[in-house]
């Protein structure tokens, strides 16, 4: 990479002070989760979470390893249906629709709902075929050239590949493939973008771009988070929730639970309740 | 008082000089040497296998040889036509069954069967014995049920290239089973992830990026047809076929089969040619596993 850019990690700016729930009240939930619990094999993985994630905003989901983060994220666009022996309870509500009806397509939740995983997996095609992909099997219309250069453009990787769009995304740095992986994500025209700590595999340079990115892409779409790195869920977020392992009795087995969810700013400086403080100011975790 | 310490003596062990331990050196030696010794002879047997054929059936070869008839009374005017002919008929039909057949075995085990239930497990053993099954073992069920009985298409290149497509079947499914299980689900997910079905994910991409393993293992599965004799002759294949085959209808010829019957002609000059037939044999063999190899070291996909 050439265009190493120093400022971008400084300029990714705190959410505005004062921000209170009510901020984002007018535009609305993307979500809203009542009782969901999701379970492998029939042990519950995470426990009973109630939260309303609004819409364009970032939330993030904070809290030790194997407090159920990603499973959480994993159940608000049915990935988990891919694992055959995970079962959701309790309701999704969708802009108001339960994802988890059985009326509803699980392909249709995903065409509304992307998401970016962990580890950059493009295809092992070309550039413009990785972002072409998506708009081909839905049958979009338009032309197709325009709408790998919109995608590319909003996921800020158009300057440095446009010139080699027919090369294998292969040879992008790991940085890059994560951009590419949002830029294909945003050419289906999702509504919501789900994130499950996309960037615990990149550099500090490509993690910059990326939270820059999230911040450009948060007037348009709704961002939810599964971060490991508390620093970039300060940096990024407007509401984070902080989800804890609790060791069910006697038996070997963990539950994740919802412990607190605020604005990011109360969670970071004034959390309700002390574990939240204890996880956020390093002494645990 | 202190108690005065040895210098060789740590925590009352006496340390031994370094120079003492090399007793194994000998043994180390004679280990990989018997290694060596086993490679070569593994080797050996092969070299002198092929210098044998190579001397004997040289002299036979010739254009003439791979399109002429074969004779029973001009051992110089013989040639393999037909049986070439009839082998590449035969590997046609083959493949056409074992590619869409095995393909889609192999998908349906691989990204739709549920691994836990019995009858994917029951399929699962199934395709392992099959695939030790003896190949005349293959000859008697062609027989039985594609020659004769159910499907009765006579002793025809169909019939035969259907045989061995069964007997082969199994070596495709395995390797097409693990080409697809070399995608990373990270393919599956992002596919899913942007609302492609599972159809479209498979189709789209799953099967295009295990493609150079599958391809790979359909020649492979396809160059040990093509040595295979006993099912043949259990099938009917004729011995000594007078005129080149035309149709997937016509009598089944094959390659091995000509050379068999060459072998067990008395005359000398019938062994040499049985020599050159078996040249032209391992020359197709080379080739399509040298194609086998070039598609996977080409294409094969790191992730």
């Amino acid at each position: 990479m050439t265009d190493i850019d120093l400022g971008a990690t400084v300029t990714a700016s705190q959410p505005g002070s004062g921000v209170s729930r009510e901020t984002f009240a007018s535009k609305g939930n993307a979500f809203e989760l009542r009782g969901v619990t999701v379970s492998y094999g029939g042990k519950p993985a995470v426990v009973d979470i109630d939260m309303d994630i609004p819409n364009q905003a970032i939330t993030a989901f904070i809290g030790p390893s194997g407090c159920g983060k990603s499973t959480l994220i994993r159940c608000l666009n049915r990935m988990n249906d891919l694992i055959p022996s995970a079962r959701v309870d309790g309701q999704v509500l969708y802009h108001g629709e339960d994802i988890y009806d059985p009326r509803i397509d699980p392909v249709e939740v995903r065409k509304r709902i992307g998401m970016v995983f962990q580890k950059p997996n493009p295809f092992p095609k070309s550039i413009y075929d990785n972002i072409a992909f998506g708009p081909r099997i839905l049958g979009m219309k338009g032309d197709m050239d325009e709408i790998v250069e919109r995608a590319l453009r909003g996921g800020a990787l158009w300057d440095e590949v446009k010139d080699r769009l027919h090369d294998n995304a292969f040879g992008l740095s790991g940085g890059q493939q994560q951009r590419l992986c949002i830029a294909r994500c945003l050419a289906v025209e999702p509504d919501v973008i789900l994130m499950d700590e996309p960037c615990s595999a990149l550099d500090p340079i490509s993690t910059g771009k990326i939270e820059d990115l999230m911040l450009e892409l948060k007037e348009r779409y709704s961002i939810v988070i599964v971060t490991h790195n508390m620093q970039q869920a300060a940096r990024v977020s407007d509401m984070t929730a902080f989800l804890i392992v609790k060791l069910d009795g006697d038996e070997q087995h963990r539950q994740g639970r919802l412990v607190e969810y605020d604005v990011t700013e109360k969670i970071f400086t004034n959390p309700a309740d002390p574990r939240t403080e204890d996880y956020v100011t390093g002494k645990v975790g | 008082m202190r108690p005065s310490v040895d210098p060789d003596t740590i925590a009352g062990a006496v340390r031994a000089p370094l120079a003492e331990g090399r007793t194994n050196r000998w043994l180390e030696l004679g280990f990989q040497g018997s290694l060596l010794f086993c490679v070569f002879a593994a080797f050996a047997v092969l070299a002198a296998l092929i210098g044998d054929v190579l001397a004997d059936g040289l002299g036979s070869l010739s254009l003439d040889f791979i399109t002429d008839t074969p004779s029973r009374i001009v051992p110089e005017a013989s040639g393999i036509g037909p049986a070439l002919a009839g082998t590449l008929f035969l590997m046609a039909v083959c493949a056409a069954f074992i590619i869409p057949v095995g393909i889609a075995t192999a998908v349906y085990l691989e990204e739709y069967a549920n691994r836990e239930s019995r009858i994917a497990r029951f399929i699962e053993l199934n395709i392992q014995n099959l695939a030790a099954v003896p190949s005349i073992v293959y000859g008697i069920l062609g027989l039985a049920f594609l020659v004769r009985g159910p499907l009765s298409l006579g002793n025809t290149m169909v019939a035969g290239g259907l045989t061995l497509g069964l007997l082969v079947l199994p070596v495709l499914i395995v390797a097409g089973r693990e080409a697809i299980r070399a995608v990373p689900n990270s393919i599956r997910e992002g596919s899913m992830a942007l609302g492609a079905t599972k159809w479209q994910t498979i189709w789209k991409q799953v099967l295009p990026a295990a493609l150079p393993g599958i391809a790979t293992g359909a020649i492979l599965s396809l160059s040990r047809a093509i040595g295979e004799t006993a099912p043949l002759i259990v099938v009917g294949a004729v011995y000594f076929a007078t005129s080149v085959p035309s149709s997937f209808g016509d009598d089944v010829t094959a390659l091995p089969i000509q050379i068999f019957s060459w072998v067990s002609d008395p005359r000398e000059e019938y062994k040499a040619l049985a020599a050159a037939g078996i040249l032209v044999l391992m020359a197709i063999l080379l080739a399509m596993n040298a194609v086998a190899i070039w598609l996977r070291n080409k294409y094969e996909q790191k992730w």
